[in-house]
């Protein structure tokens, strides 16, 4: 082992190809010791916006899904169903456009709409930056609507109080499966166009049954934002929280 | 394609900590990826190669550790190897698995110049 450099001390796969021949001047070289986790950053950032939460004791909804799932629409009937019991704020991220932005600002509730651009997902300086444009008052529900992407988001605290998945019926059974990382992170899951059920070959019950083989501890609700079949119990949720 | 903001994350830690070292470039680069970190190896490696461009990390030599995935039952305690996130306990059956190694994502080390 080289004593200067260290770099003996490596117990890592020489699977790299170079010989470690030692040729290089042990004065000029160190090897420094990390040990950080890549994400500290966004995570460092995630918990200060979860302690903003914790302290205007806003209740922070993370909705992550496929693009198409449903989102837009399960927020939409969320917010008409909570008003006059809650006050409601999303920040909406989307690659391009405020389509869905306009949406929420068309029920008359306040929003921030983030363009990721190229980015697959939200990160936590994102939401620090939309909350200083939203600044939501003590006691709110804010729900913060995920990029369509049922992979990326998964990796990417964003200091919320709960991570919710939407999977629809019109996705197949067995999403949890493919894309497990996601489900095995999410608190809640709802599965969205139960109406669509009976024509499609979903069995909501395997669907349900894959998500709590992925995660055992998962909440979920069945349910169609678009008939507004079954949202009660996840609205009652939602708004009960203190 | 969230393995480029990891890349990018990787080459602002590896270079802070160069820097804090009043090193003037970095030789290597030591990872830990776990198999369960929902990474795609291919897709990290090239997202670095256009990272470290124009960086105290242009020439390092980039070592990756694998870390397999292991659980813990929840109900029987049974330790055993995982590669998914929904592995069933193979002493029991029950599909409450923890899994205890797997998720890293770490910058282990590096070496300075």
């Amino acid at each position: 082992m080289c004593g200067i450099c260290g770099c003996g001390e490596h117990n890592h796969h020489h699977e790299h190809g170079h010989s470690h021949d030692h040729d290089h001047p042990h004065e000029d070289t160190r090897i420094i010791a990390i040990e950080q986790d890549i994400l500290s950053r966004n995570n460092l950032l995630a918990e200060r916006n979860r302690g903003y939460f914790e302290a205007k004791n806003i209740f922070c909804l993370n909705l992550m899904s496929s693009p198409g799932s449903g989102k837009t629409t399960l927020l939409e009937e969320t917010i008409r169903q909570l008003k006059g019991r809650k006050t409601v704020y999303v920040i909406e991220g989307d690659q391009q456009t405020s389509n869905d932005a306009d949406r929420i600002a068309a029920l008359g509730t306040p929003v921030y709409q983030v363009n990721t651009g190229a980015g697959c997902h939200l990160e936590a300086s994102m939401i620090n930056h939309a909350l200083k444009h939203l600044n939501p008052v003590e006691n709110a529900v804010l729900f913060i609507e995920n990029v369509g992407n049922l992979v990326c988001p998964a990796l990417f605290d964003l200091g919320e109080t709960k991570k919710i998945v939407v999977v629809s019926t019109t996705e197949g059974d067995d999403k949890p499966l493919k894309y497990p990382q996601i489900f095995k992170e999410s608190d809640v899951c709802i599965i969205n166009k139960t109406d669509l059920a009976p024509y499609l070959n979903t069995d909501i019950n395997t669907l349900r049954e894959n998500c709590l083989k992925v995660n055992p501890q998962l909440q979920i609700f069945e349910v169609s934002a678009l008939k507004n079949t079954g949202m009660d119990k996840w609205v009652d949720w939602c708004g009960l929280y203190v | 394609m969230h393995e480029l903001s990891i890349a990018q994350s990787i080459v602002e830690l590896a270079e802070q900590q160069a820097m804090a070292h009043k090193a003037s470039q970095v030789e290597e680069l030591e990872l830990e990826i776990g198999a369960l970190a929902g990474i795609e190896i291919s897709a990290l490696e090239f997202a670095l190669e256009s990272s470290i461009k124009e960086t105290m990390l242009e020439k390092a030599r980039i070592v990756r550790r694998d870390i397999p995935g292991e659980g813990r039952c929840g109900d029987c305690e049974a330790v055993f190897p995982v590669n998914s996130l929904f592995s069933a306990c193979p002493a029991c059956g029950s599909y409450a698995v923890n899994i205890i190694k797997g998720r890293e994502l770490r910058v282990k080390s590096i070496v300075i110049k």
